[in-house]
């Protein structure tokens, strides 16, 4: 039984790649080799460099160097390889984390999208969206899951009946249908910093309402305990026990549970920057940056505009084992 | 039972008209409208705007707009879609039929794989074949729909093995009987494995602690001390109280993969109730949009009541005329 209950080599490698991932987002001006809005126009799709490792007697020059990639044919976007350039990377230079000497070809370490906006940049300013949509997007909804149902859940009675029906219908509405009718009503000429807590605004008002039964079902019980009895017989008032007693007593279902929803909401901003109604061009998520794979051809010929979906991926399943960990650690009960 | 599936039918009605004002006011507020993107089109008159404009009551308040609507929609006629202009039911049943098929399609997948799998794994807890078939699963529980959708459609442009987008080839209509079974069949592969991935790993999960949990009863003891073979106390007994629970769950199982088959449609651009949906809200087809919602409300909440119908045929002990009198 006790077996999972040390954090396994898993679970620290999910810890380690989401602080990276974090980090890296939140420093994505100085972390990013390129302006990630900066088109190169000579380097559309231009495909992923490759780094390589400069001889010992070089590196007072550079540790690594790649050589630059040339547009061949500018009608098929083929791309040949200049070897007779070697381009340094320089870490901490020109006030960025690695990037290229000014004057020299730029090397795109992921590639370029069809702008020749180089990729990793724009992966790394996504990130931010990406990311803190779902930590945002949960803090929303499970704020107003716990206090709903908590209330209805201690109050019971009619109130709790009335509280249950809303709850019921918004569970019933198929929520990938509303979300994209909501997302519609999203105007066009904001700015990327009201998109984004409007989708986050839209997402957390279609998810609380789960949340909401689950902590009104574990309210319901919590309030025949004898500390809540206690508590009411002293005459705290009925906020004061609903948020000492009563919704502290659901944290250690709630802190798994929203580490587990967190993947939900990232997914969820994806899919709708993914069909062009979330977060719009020039600024970068992880799910717009993947729209351009809708087109077969560009999926055919310049594949590494999946590497987003990758970032996507790591980022979910680090969220995954690291909540898996946690139910194990805190909320034995759920493990069967 | 009649009294139970009644009272379900009239709870939808709430719902319904809750869902579809909700919409309606969203797609109001969205920035243009329909008749915007026609405005700025020269092959269409400005007579024949005005025209389409008086049709769908545009500049009538919102309110008497959704009475309208809602008047209309009661008795079973959905409206007009301003793009196709043709019936929104009639459009929207001839995409729904797509999304069910996928829907179920990858409900059997799942389940047909995620069920022996998270049997057999729960009879060797802790064995390798667990620890690797676990970790696969957690893998595919944390690939994105649509990102495995690009996926396959890579492998699939390279080797050609299968057909990418579309549900059926572009000349079904010549092919013979079987052969359109057999070209839909080969359509409906791809978009099938990918929509049941994401399922498989946390059914396979609730299998398994099932099964193990079970595997501990005193009724498996009795049954193995009777001298039962291993099979019949598998087959007969661990299984069939392990696949209880599934039963719920195949409802709201259902209802999120409708959810995601919408997902899956734009993206792998296949003709069903999604992707119709996407367009409806791209060009604010209003009705259209409406008739998407409808349907997709209705189709989740009559999962959820055949789950619960079939839950109650399985488990003679629930009974729900009682529970909830």
């Amino acid at each position: 039984m006790n077996q999972h209950r040390r954090p396994g080599l898993a679970v620290w490698c999910s810890a380690i790649t989401l602080a990276v991932l974090y980090v890296t987002a939140i420093a994505a001006p100085w972390c990013s080799p390129y302006d990630h809005t900066w088109q190169h126009r000579m380097s559309p799709h231009s495909p992923p460099a490759t780094i390589r490792l400069n001889p010992p007697n070089l590196w007072h020059e550079s540790l690594l160097y790649a050589h630059p990639l040339l547009l061949a044919d500018t009608a098929r976007r083929t791309y040949e390889e200049n070897s007779a350039i070697r381009v340094p990377l320089r870490w901490f230079h020109r006030g960025r984390l690695l990037t290229t000497p000014e004057g020299m070809p730029e090397i795109f370490l992921l590639g370029t999208d069809g702008l020749g906006r180089d990729l990793l940049s724009r992966i790394l300013h996504g990130g931010r969206v990406s990311l803190f949509i779902g930590i945002l997007g949960v803090a929303i909804s499970f704020t107003l899951g716990s206090l709903i149902g908590s209330f209805a859940g201690y109050m019971g009675g009619r109130i709790d009946a009335f509280i249950m029906r809303i709850v019921e219908i918004e569970m019933s509405l198929p929520s990938f249908y509303f979300l994209l009718a909501l997302a519609a009503a999203i105007p066009d000429d904001i700015s990327p910093t009201v998109t984004f807590f409007l989708i986050v605004a839209l997402m957390s008002f279609i998810r609380w309402a789960g949340f909401a039964r689950i902590i009104r079902g574990m309210a319901a019980s919590l309030r025949e305990q004898d500390y809540v009895v206690a508590a009411r017989a002293l005459g705290a008032s009925r906020w004061r026990i609903l948020t000492r007693h009563v919704i502290p007593g659901t944290y250690s279902y709630t802190i798994v549970a929203a580490t587990l929803s967190i993947p939900g909401f990232i997914l969820g901003e994806s899919a709708l920057s993914l069909l062009g109604l979330g977060i719009q061009e020039p600024s970068s998520s992880w799910g717009n940056l993947l729209s351009d794979a809708q087109n077969v051809q560009n999926l055919v010929r310049y594949p590494w505009i999946l590497i987003p979906g990758v970032f996507i991926f790591v980022t979910i399943m680090s969220f995954n084992f690291l909540g898996d960990h946690l139910r194990d650690r805190l909320d034995p009960r759920a493990r069967a | 039972m009649a009294v139970f599936v009644l009272r379900r039918l009239l709870h939808m009605i709430p719902v319904l008209i809750g869902v579809t004002f909700i919409t309606f006011f969203v797609v109001d507020l969205a920035p243009g409208d329909y008749f915007g993107a026609l405005r700025m089109n020269p092959a269409f008159s400005p007579d024949f705007i005005a025209e389409l404009e008086a049709e769908f009551g545009y500049g009538e308040p919102l309110l008497v707009r959704y009475f309208k609507w809602l008047l209309r929609a009661a008795q079973g006629d959905l409206g007009i879609s301003m793009a196709y202009r043709v019936d929104v039911a009639t459009l929207v049943a001839s995409r729904a039929g797509n999304t069910i098929i996928l829907a179920v399609s990858s409900m059997l997948f799942t389940w047909s794989l995620a069920i022996p799998i998270g049997i057999y794994v729960a009879m060797r807890p802790n064995s390798v074949s667990d620890r690797l078939l676990s970790f696969i699963a957690f893998f595919g529980m944390s690939v994105p729909n649509f990102f495995l959708a690009f996926l396959f459609m890579f492998v699939a442009l390279q080797t050609g093995w299968f057909p990418v987008g579309g549900s059926f080839s572009v000349h079904y209509e010549a092919l013979s009987p079987l052969g359109k079974i057999i070209d839909r069949l080969h359509h409906l592969v791809l978009p099938t494995v990918v929509l049941g991935t994401a399922g498989m790993a946390s059914l396979m999960r609730l299998m398994r602690a099932n099964v193990l949990e079970i595997k501990e009863a005193d009724f498996v003891r009795t049954a193995r001390a009777k001298g039962l073979s291993e099979r019949s106390v598998v087959g007969k007994h661990i299984l069939r109280n392990a696949l209880n629970p599934f039963v719920t769950l195949a409802g709201y199982e259902l209802g999120t993969l409708l959810s995601g088959a919408a997902l899956v449609e734009a993206v792998m651009q296949l003709q069903g109730l999604g992707s119709l949906m996407l367009e409806a809200v791209r060009s604010l087809d209003v009705y259209l949009v409406m008739g998407s919602v409808v349907i997709g409300s209705v189709l989740l909440l009559g999962g959820n009541l055949l789950a619960d119908l079939g839950l109650r045929a399985l488990d003679p002990r629930i009974d729900f005329d009682r529970e909830s009198a």
